[in-house]
């Protein structure tokens, strides 16, 4: 009886072992077929973006759309985020006796890391999402057949303007959003204490050199761009019903959120690779 | 029941120019072949109904010919000229001649009625100046009746309105040919009713050759010259819609049973 048992159960955890390998293999493969999916998309992208006639009206819109919009909901969280960082390093700050590098500290973590890692999240939850939703809802609707069919590249109208009106947003905006955590964490500074906002500024651009700000700036394109082409593609290419739409959508925030972190690790050690050199 | 028939020699179109000719087309999806064998002909100025079970490639089809769908062999010719092979600027003086309503109307949403109408006149760059637009809008907006939405949302108007507007975005660029993919799907009987006259005007004031799909054997009455019976991948009947109704074939007859 106990062999029996014994023969079911080897049985049984080799099949599954053998489902769990077909279910990995399959994952691996549609995987595959996105990374192709998306570089092919984006070769088509950069085809495009080349080739005249160029959309300049859409393009200012998508600007308008992206920029605009966002603009609230980014100064809030970085006003939120240059506050909350200041106040809950300031303890610590304060027990090894550095309350004075606060804004050094605050200005470095913001503008190197925190500030564009966590805009760009916020602008791929909104405007990736967004892009996700309306080309996969125009994809249902069949409003990029119809765009096709009236002799209108749909590639060019709607996919370029929004790549690159979101390339260049993106950095626009987290400039903002790194002034705005800078004022907010003044004010948490002054929560506490009393410090001139010129001394402050002074403080807080001290501790940052050429090597804090020029990658930080460059990489939010590289976000940007990511946010930008990953919304399209998979609303684009996005399934048949509100069910696929919403797909769109969703996998639009995940993968580009994944991306960021990609496009940071290797922005981090390509700057430090370069920081090393130039020494 | 009736073999597949290549040439037509019924109807009183036979002596115009053919301008749709498709020959052996074949198209599958992953393995399933949808378009098996279709042949068929468009005479100019003529209204050809295509009826079929749902599901079956009707749409497929009249994508083909606006080139949205690649078939994967077979003749497929638009004014003589093969579209398989036409290049991206080629494709798109194609589709200037070639006006194409969608199931689901497929206006812009986020554009009014007259953006929407005004976005294939722009983006062929055959007219810039505005007030021979407006002129041309307004116009094709009396043709449907609807002048009065000029400046609504889509979300504003009724199935039978976006319908009409969906008919004025396609009729804008004055194109030869029209494809209506079920122009009265979702509609009341009294609205499919007015679609199908609004159809039949089109033919005669603009003189255009139209591939009508449609399920609704009321729109093929009205509106044929001719009918064609897709089953299986290939036609199957072909005649006017008389000949199909009394046809000694049962399974042709039994298409228009309900009626």
């Amino acid at each position: 009886m106990l062999n029996i048992k014994k023969i079911f159960r080897n049985k049984a955890t080799k099949s599954n072992h053998d489902e769990f390998d077909l279910s990995r293999f399959k994952n691996t493969e549609r995987f595959l077929n996105e990374i192709g999916g998306l570089s092919r998309f984006t070769s088509i992208f950069f085809r495009e973006l080349f080739r005249p006639p160029y959309e300049y009206k859409e393009f200012l819109k998508q600007s308008y759309n992206i920029g605009l919009s966002t603009l609230p909901l980014i100064g809030i969280t970085g006003f939120i985020m240059g506050l909350v960082l200041t106040l809950q390093s300031r303890p610590v700050m304060t027990e090894f006796g550095a309350e004075s590098w606060l804004p050094g500290m605050v200005s470095v973590s913001i503008i190197r890391e925190i500030g564009p890692v966590i805009t760009a999240l916020i602008c791929a939850g909104k405007i990736g999402s967004g892009i996700g939703a309306e080309l996969g809802s125009m994809r249902v609707t069949e409003q990029i057949d119809a765009m096709e069919v009236s002799g209108t590249n749909p590639m060019k109208y709607l996919v370029v303007t929004r790549v690159i009106a979101s390339t260049i947003m993106i950095p626009i905006l987290v400039l903002y959003s790194d002034a705005v955590s800078l004022l907010g964490s003044y004010i948490a500074v002054n929560m506490h204490g009393f410090i001139s906002l010129p001394l402050f500024i002074n403080q807080a651009f001290d501790s940052l050199h050429y090597f804090d700000l020029v990658p930080a700036t460059i990489k939010t394109f590289f976000f940007g761009f990511a946010i930008g082409i990953i919304g399209c593609y998979k609303g684009y290419f996005s399934g048949n019903g509100t069910e696929g739409v919403g797909r769109a959508a969703n996998s639009a925030v995940v993968i580009s959120s994944l991306a960021i972190f990609i496009i940071d690790l290797i922005a981090v050690q390509l700057s430090e690779i370069f920081h090393v050199f130039t020494m | 029941m009736i073999e597949q028939k290549e040439n037509i020699n019924n109807n009183s179109f036979n002596n115009g120019e053919v301008v749709i000719e498709i020959g052996h087309l074949k198209k599958s999806f992953n393995g399933n072949n949808v378009l098996k064998d279709i042949n068929m002909i468009v005479n100019e100025g003529e209204n050809v109904v295509i009826l079929g079970k749902s599901g079956i490639g009707k749409s497929v089809l009249i994508k083909c010919i606006v080139g949205l769908i690649y078939p994967d062999s077979g003749l497929l010719k638009v004014f003589g000229k093969e579209v398989v092979v036409m290049n991206s600027r080629e494709l798109n003086i194609l589709r200037t001649r070639v006006g194409f309503i969608f199931q689901g109307n497929a206006l812009y949403d986020s554009m009014t009625v007259r953006e929407n109408l005004e976005f294939p006149l722009r983006r062929n760059k055959t007219i810039t100046d505005p007030h021979v637009i407006e002129g041309l809008i307004v116009d094709v907006l009396e043709n449907v009746g609807l002048v009065d939405a000029i400046d609504k949302m889509p979300s504003e108007l009724s199935g039978g309105m976006k319908k009409r507007i969906g008919v004025a975005r396609t009729l804008i660029l004055k194109p030869e040919i029209i494809l209506y993919d079920e122009p009265t799907t979702g509609l009341d009987p009294l609205t499919s009713r007015e679609i199908s006259n609004l159809i039949l005007k089109i033919q005669n004031k603009y003189k255009a050759s139209s591939i009508i799909i449609s399920h609704d054997l009321n729109c093929a009455k009205i509106t044929s010259n001719r009918m064609l019976i897709l089953h299986e991948g290939i036609m199957r009947a072909e005649g006017t819609f008389d000949e199909l109704k009394n046809s000694n074939d049962e399974w042709i007859s039994s298409y228009f049973k309900i009626d």
